[in-house]
């Protein structure tokens, strides 16, 4: 047994190094946003009876969906803000950061050919997997006592020591239980894109469960790690329960990938490829037709997705007109836009959310250029007759598709389960309307994708750092009462309250203008400098 | 007109100078070798030529155009084997050697078929479960089976098996005798000296020799072994001579190409009883310029 472990702390240490940059960034970025949305709290609910009749506003299934459950329903103290407005989308960001890690210490490495090198050497069968473990336990370990020692320090009205011990911990127990899962995941899976492609879905299922459970089943919830996360009810009853069901599961995970990793070949997975055609297809014939075959898989699951999406916040809907007719005063106490219903007003978030969930597929299409160069793939084109414009045209060509698509199906989902659902079904063509109404921004983004790749191809993944940022000012910044020039920071500050309002052709006009011009410029740059394989 | 023509190309990966003055031409028809110790600049030169990379300095063409201006149009006659070849782990064999080829446009449906036979690849296997050997088949069939004017190799063969290493030189004679250039790198420094017309040798970003085989020959020594019946006197005193060693009757040393007339001249008045000259190969060229110019 203990073989199996040779050498585990030394390559731990290793991985650690290599990820002196990465998780350092991960966590205080993680803890510093809690710190300042914790620290805003104060200014925006004043204790008071305001405090009662927005907690009872929140219970609306549409928030509900968004955010999840209230549990300070009798006392909305800011412990019950925190945790109610803040752990969902802190946990979710943990999730995804334990993915990445996980899937690139374990099957990534696997793949590049790197843990054959360290498995000739005298370390375990298991050590790589170990490893990669401690790394990521040590990770949320850190980021659990951070968040939670510096929230009881905040000294904040409700957020004693008590509940801010079980919020840091509900954290990192989520982190841990993504980053088993993930290294379970890979064990079966033989790329690396698949891993993730697996391991984000399993994100996505939980978030999709969860928000449908919170809505109409308390079961469908409890079974989503992210529902069952929520059910410690941190500030308020802080239930300690569902910490460590998710460790023992995480700990079953473990075990199992382990066992996994112990009886597979190196390289080898347990969902296998069947032998393929030995001749192409005929679409396969230039840059365009292997960029579509390369993300064939992508783009359907994607588009599978976002349809669930949409069906998802569609089944809402229902619950939304229920909740309004039983309580007829909430109805006059929400501050509403004149002459729009509630369910409407909440169109506006889905549709927004739903265009920046959209956004990931798009830009994964466009940033596939340079992941292809850098395993010294696009080589085989430029030293054939095909033109760097051509090949990363042909990469615009499946982003800007993509991103046509994606709004068309998650939009789609919307309406077909809303109409299902609702008495006065909503109006397909509006939707779509407002969907597309963000075309023009998601167009800049894939232009400046596009600049980054021309430019400076190593940095090309920061875009996901802005998306990332988009999605916090979009999604939390009217519950955070975020200022307004921090919206303004982001091309999707710069649309309306779509479908609501409309966005004016002149608008339109400039934004589109923008997407071409950084387009072009992207395009410019990648014809001109130096292409490393 | 050359196929290919550097002229004084330099290339810098920031402040260091990969390439530093790099002149090289390949006439048509002929086999050009490129062979350089790790490091040298033969990949990068490579890269410039097929407007991969850019020159920080100097010229670099083929067929007369701009290698980076007219990538496009001279990639038309023009096929490319990496050293390392990298491909897509999902696609089969098959489906990439027909992507490769369609992206050229001149589609020979016999000529895949024979080659995938003669290098015996199993076209239906995805990339990623290939081996090393077999990626780099896959890359060779699709050279071999567009027909090119110009053929870039650069280490086309290093994960090749003996026999597969075989077919490879056949292809390069039916290149040759269809009356295309190749330029081929490679560390297989037999395999340059069998099929090359013309070679040089790059070091630390330049080149530091050109020419034929027998030209190069004739810029090192001679290998000579010799017995005589009466012992030869004062040999190392005579110009040319090195490396002396006398093991009982036998006599080995090496000679200035230049000087060998004059060596055997003079060792002849002592009674010859047997002689062997061996010329330098590849390899003693390649590491006595490996060696005397600083190491
Ligand atoms: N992108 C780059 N940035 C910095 N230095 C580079 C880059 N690419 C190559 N070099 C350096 O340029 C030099 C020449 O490299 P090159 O790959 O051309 O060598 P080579 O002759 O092909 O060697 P080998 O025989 O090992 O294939 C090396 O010292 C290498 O480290
Ligand atoms: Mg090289």
């Amino acid at each position: 047994m203990r073989d199996y472990f040779a050498k585990t702390s030394l390559l731990a240490k290793f991985a650690l190094r290599r990820e002196r940059l990465r998780i350092p960034i991960w966590i205080v970025s993680i803890v510093s946003i809690s710190m300042a949305v914790a620290c805003s709290f104060p200014g925006l609910y004043p204790p008071g009876p305001e405090r009662g009749i927005l907690a009872k506003t929140l219970e609306n299934p549409a928030i509900v969906a968004m955010i999840g459950p209230n549990y300070g329903r009798g006392d909305y103290h800011l412990g019950a803000v925190m945790a109610h407005q803040m752990l969902l989308f802190t946990a979710i960001a943990v999730g995804i950061m334990n993915i990445l890690l996980a899937v690139s210490h374990t099957r990534r490495d696997e793949e590049r050919g790197r843990i054959e090198v360290v498995r000739a050497l005298p370390v375990g069968r298991l050590s790589s997997a170990g490893a990669a473990l401690l790394v990521l336990s040590f990770a949320n370990i850190a980021i659990a006592v951070s968040t939670a020692s510096l929230l009881g320090l905040l000294g904040l009205e409700g957020l004693d020591w008590p509940g801010s011990c079980l919020y840091g911990a509900a954290l990192g127990v989520s982190g841990i239980f993504f980053a088993t899962a993930t290294v379970l995941i890979a064990q079966l899976t033989e790329t690396s894109r698949a891993a993730l492609g697996l391991s984000f879905s399993l994100l996505g299922l939980s978030y999709l469960l969860r928000a449908i459970g919170d809505v109409s089943s308390e079961a469908l919830a409890l079974i989503s790690p992210l529902g069952l996360i929520l059910r410690t009810q941190a500030y308020v009853n802080n239930y300690w329960w569902p910490v460590l069901i998710m460790l023992a599961v995480s700990i079953l995970f473990v075990l199992l990938a382990f066992r996994l990793n112990m009886i597979r070949d190196l390289g080898a997975g347990f969902i296998t490829a069947k032998p393929g055609r030995k001749t192409a297809p005929p679409y396969l014939r230039n840059p365009l037709g292997l960029a579509l075959r390369l993300q064939r898989t992508t783009i359907i699951g994607w588009a599978g997705g976002l349809f669930i999406l949409g069906v998802s916040y569609g089944s809402v809907f229902g619950e939304i007109d229920a909740f309004f007719e039983s309580s007829d005063i909430l109805g006059l106490l929400l501050p509403g836009t004149a002459g729009f219903s509630l369910t409407e007003q909440f169109t506006t978030t889905l549709l927004a959310v739903m265009t920046m969930i959209g956004m990931i597929p798009v830009l994964i299409a466009i940033l596939r250029l340079k992941s292809e160069e850098q395993q010294n793939r696009t080589e085989h084109f430029l030293a054939r007759a095909v033109s760097r414009l051509t090949l990363m045209g042909s990469y615009l060509i499946v982003s800007l598709s993509i991103s046509i698509l994606a709004p068309f199906v998650s939009v789609l989902g919307l309406w077909t389960a809303g109409s299902s659902v609702m008495a006065e079904p909503l109006d397909l063509k509006w939707l779509l309307k407002g969907g597309f109404s963000y075309l023009p921004v998601v167009w800049i983004m894939i232009g400046a994708a596009a600049v980054l790749i021309g430019f400076i191809p190593r940095f090309a993944n920061f875009i996901w750092l802005h998306l990332g940022y988009t999605f916090f000012v979009i999604y939390l910044g009217g519950l955070l009462h975020l200022p307004n020039w921090m919206r303004k920071l982001t091309p999707f500050g710069y649309i309306p309250d779509v479908p609501l309002e409309t966005l004016g052709v002149v608008r339109a006009a400039i934004l589109i203008v923008m997407a071409v011009i950084l387009i072009l410029l992207g395009l410019a740059g990648y014809r001109r400098r130096d292409v490393y394989g | 007109m050359a196929i290919i023509k550097m002229e004084q190309v330099v290339k810098k990966f920031g402040a260091f100078r990969a390439l530093d003055g790099i002149d090289l031409t390949v006439n048509p028809g002929e086999i050009y070798g490129f062979i350089g110790p790790n490091g040298a600049g033969k990949t990068t030169a490579i890269r410039i030529l097929l407007g991969i990379l850019r020159a920080t300095g100097g010229k670099a063409a083929i067929f007369g155009r701009d290698a980076w201006a007219e990538a496009v149009e001279i990639h038309k006659q023009v096929a490319y084997v990496p050293g390392e070849v990298n491909l897509w782990p999902n696609l089969t064999g098959g489906e990439v050697i027909d992507l490769f080829v369609r992206l050229r446009r001149v589609a020979n449906k016999n000529r895949r078929e024979e080659l995938i036979e003669r290098f015996a690849l199993d076209p239906s296997k995805r990339c990623g479960t290939y081996s090393k050997g077999n990626r780099q088949k896959v890359a060779l069939i699709a050279a071999f089976a567009s027909d090119a004017e110009l053929y870039i190799l650069d280490e086309p063969t290093s994960g090749l098996d003996p026999l597969m290493e075989q077919v490879f030189q056949e292809c390069i004679q039916e290149v040759r005798e269809a009356g295309k250039s190749v330029l081929l790198s490679s560390h297989i420094l037999s395999e340059v000296e069998r099929l090359c017309d013309r070679l040089s040798i790059i070091r630390r970003g330049k080149i530091i020799e050109t020419g034929t085989m027998e030209e190069l020959r004739h810029l090192t020594r001679t290998n000579v072994v010799v017995q005589t019946a009466e012992p030869i006197q004062s040999l190392q005193e005579i110009a040319g001579v090195h490396d002396l060693k006398i093991n009982g009757e036998e006599v080995c040393f090496s000679v200035d190409s230049e000087r060998i007339g004059a060596v055997i001249k003079y060792i002849s008045r002592f009674e010859i009883l047997s002689l062997q000259s061996t010329p330098p190969t590849l390899e003693d060229l390649f590491i006595h310029h490996y060696r005397d110019e600083g190491g």
